[in-house]
């Protein structure tokens, strides 16, 4: 009973929480811009990928690779988005609205309150995502087939990397509790190295040996490597492709496991320093 | 009776940074003690003030009753719950209003910030949504229900920003500073509904701090006063009042540019004084605890001999600021 109680009161955490994201991600123009905001984005941040692509190859890496790099990034707007909009949470309640200290004295558990304020971000990133690999598809062909894609494994890879990149945004909403507004620069910077050894668009292989134990460390590179099989079909990494679909899953579990308890030790750390130290609710802006 | 809260030795010292330590501190080893021993025990269904000048610890007390700080040493308990042990618990018992116009997210109605936090608290929706309607009755509120925080005038977010702790209905409120900066006739809608909410369950208990003594005398059943960390004393307003009964309180007022002031607290029978410039009007406030009321003719020859014009003088009932001068040995609002 206790245990439905708690359900209870997380999942109404989450849906108040996720309403409020959503008015502040939404509400900030009239929904038409909102509308093309949303698409055009996405669209243009892939197209500078594109064309430094072509720059850099001039198309000679062939089909393959483009696939890779293409899917990779797009996936990633998941990282970049979600991340930030957890993480940023903290610095914008108590600088920007300063209403921190009246969401931390009331009876929710903050990890529920971050994802949800995070929902909107996701949302919005999967219907950029999805907007993404429709155009690539349809302009610069990108093979992938709608009949033959895995979509349970693509459904349960992308569940799985939102609660991968909501851990990785509760520990940075943890040490935002005790930095000023330099957590912006701390989340951009973390997106950056995940950027660089998570594989999103290059495989894991041309990375230095000492990095690439950092990227099979990451639970992010194997939750990058299952959404491309899904989407694409095959791997281009020869390390992990040669694991099967269920190891990737299994090392990505462990990953996240660790991942997850970590999370946690950090942000319940720093919280109870920034209680000490009188930080929970201080203006740190200037 | 049951304590809502209860304080034992309760310390809070803030580090300060070098520069504004040895500038501001000089040898107080680059700390700021914010609260010294503070014991308080305040009864269920009691609304208990906590008074105090500004940077008197009033908000340090309430940060940590509240979970938002942890004390440097001792103990505080809200509604028997140790507030560093189980801050959950205690957070299921409490609220807390913050004088001040931050009251929510602007891009949020009125009605939407006012439901989202009943959905925080458990609150069921029927009861959220009549209770939203309540408030915004009594506060007088109504046409702004439907209007985002962002377009409401400083007075009506303060407004709101009360209304929030109270659709919650915590069993235990604390209030820090909830009337500061508001006109009078908002002020004055909030003292009524504190008042109101109180007497509809005898469980309630409300911990108000503010520097408005006449708000705490009107208000509360029984007031502590605190200064520099320290709480000085504890009783009811009649009963702190009363201890001032063989002393005489006198106003008098003089024009702004009267010299020599700190000179008046040493004239013969002057037992504590002190002194408001109101620019407003052109004059300042002088206000003499006298060890006897004969004693009021050596500082009106002192004021003559100083060459300042007596606008007008008064004998007055004594005050719990007058309380507060006799305890500290200056006003609330001086400056030192």
């Amino acid at each position: 009973m206790r245990i439905l109680d708690r359900t209870k009161e997380n999942i109404r955490t989450i849906r108040t929480a996720g309403r409020l994201g959503w008015a502040m991600e939404s509400n900030w123009t009239d929904p038409f811009l909102f509308a093309i905001y949303s698409i055009v984005r996405p669209l243009a941040s892939s197209l500078i990928l594109v064309v430094m692509y072509y720059v850099v190859t001039r198309g000679k890496t062939g089909m393959d690779l483009f696939a890779y790099i293409y899917v990779g990034n797009a996936f990633f707007m998941y990282v970049i988005n979600v991340l930030f909009g957890v993480s940023w949470v903290i610095h914008e309640d108590r600088d920007h609205y300063q209403m921190i200290r009246y969401i931390y004295i009331s009876p929710i558990r903050m990890y529920y309150y971050l994802f949800g304020r995070g929902i909107a971000k996701m949302i919005l990133t999967t219907v950029a995502v999805i907007i993404t690999i429709g155009f690539g598809m349809l302009v610069l062909k990108i093979p992938v087939n709608l009949l033959s894609v895995n979509y349970p494994l693509l459904i349960f890879s992308v569940a799985a990397g939102i609660f991968i990149i909501t851990c990785l945004g509760i520990l940075l909403a943890g040490v935002s509790m005790i930095t000023a507004h330099h957590s912006y620069a701390l989340t951009e910077g973390m997106s950056g190295l995940f950027y660089l050894a998570c594989g999103a668009i290059y495989p894991i292989d041309i990375l230095p040996v000492w990095l690439q134990y950092v990227s099979k460390a990451l639970p992010l590179t194997y939750w990058l490597e299952l959404v491309r099989r899904s989407v694409l079909g095959k791997s281009v990494s020869p390390t992990l492709g040669g694991y099967s679909d269920v190891q990737l899953i299994l090392i990505m579990a462990g990953t996240t496991l660790v991942l997850a308890l970590f999370s946690h030790w950090i942000y319940r750390s720093i919280e109870y320093i920034a209680r000490k130290y009188g930080k929970i609710d201080q203006l740190t802006s200037y | 009776m049951n304590l809502a809260v209860e304080t034992f030795d309760l310390n809070r010292t803030f580090k300060l940074k070098k520069a504004k330590n040895k500038k501001e501190n000089g040898n107080n080893d680059g700390k700021l003690i914010a609260l010294e021993d503070a014991n308080i025990k305040i009864h269920q269904g009691e609304l208990f003030g906590l008074l105090g000048p500004n940077g008197a610890g009033k908000t340090t007390l309430i940060k940590i009753l509240a979970t938002l700080l942890l004390p440097t040493s001792g103990r505080a308990l809200v509604d028997g719950i140790d507030v560093v042990k189980h801050p959950e618990r205690v957070r299921k018992q409490i609220n807390m209003v913050s004088g001040g116009e931050h009251c929510g997210y602007g891009i949020l109605t009125v009605r939407e910030t006012l439901w989202m936090f009943s959905q925080f608290y458990g609150i069921p929706n029927k009861v959220a949504l009549r209770r939203t309607d309540e408030l915004l009755k009594i506060l007088k509120m109504e046409e702004f229900a439907r209007t985002k925080i962002g377009k409401l005038s400083t007075g009506l977010r303060q407004k709101l920003n009360f209304m929030r702790g109270f659709v919650c209905d915590p069993k235990i409120m604390f209030l820090d500073e909830p009337t500061l900066g508001l006109d009078v006739q908002i002020a004055r809608d909030v003292r009524a509904y504190i008042r109101t909410w109180m007497k509809k369950d005898l469980e309630r208990t409300v911990l108000l701090t503010t520097h408005y003594m006449a708000e705490a005398d009107e208000l509360c059943d029984r007031v502590a006063i605190i200064d520099t960390g320290k709480v000085l004393v504890c009783d009811s307003p009649q009963n702190l009042k009363k201890s001032l009964a063989g002393e005489a309180v006198f106003r008098i007022e003089v024009p702004l540019d009267v010299n020599g002031m700190e000179k008046f607290g040493q004239i013969a029978g002057v037992k504590q004084f002190a002194y408001d410039h109101k620019s407003h009007l052109g004059r300042t406030e002088l206000k003499f605890i006298l060890e006897e009321e004969s004693a009021i003719s050596n500082v009106t020859e002192s004021l003559s001999g100083n060459g300042s014009k007596i606008i007008s003088l008064s004998k007055m009932e004594p005050s719990l600021e007058d309380v507060f001068l006799a305890l500290v040995g200056r006003g609330l609002k001086d400056e030192n």
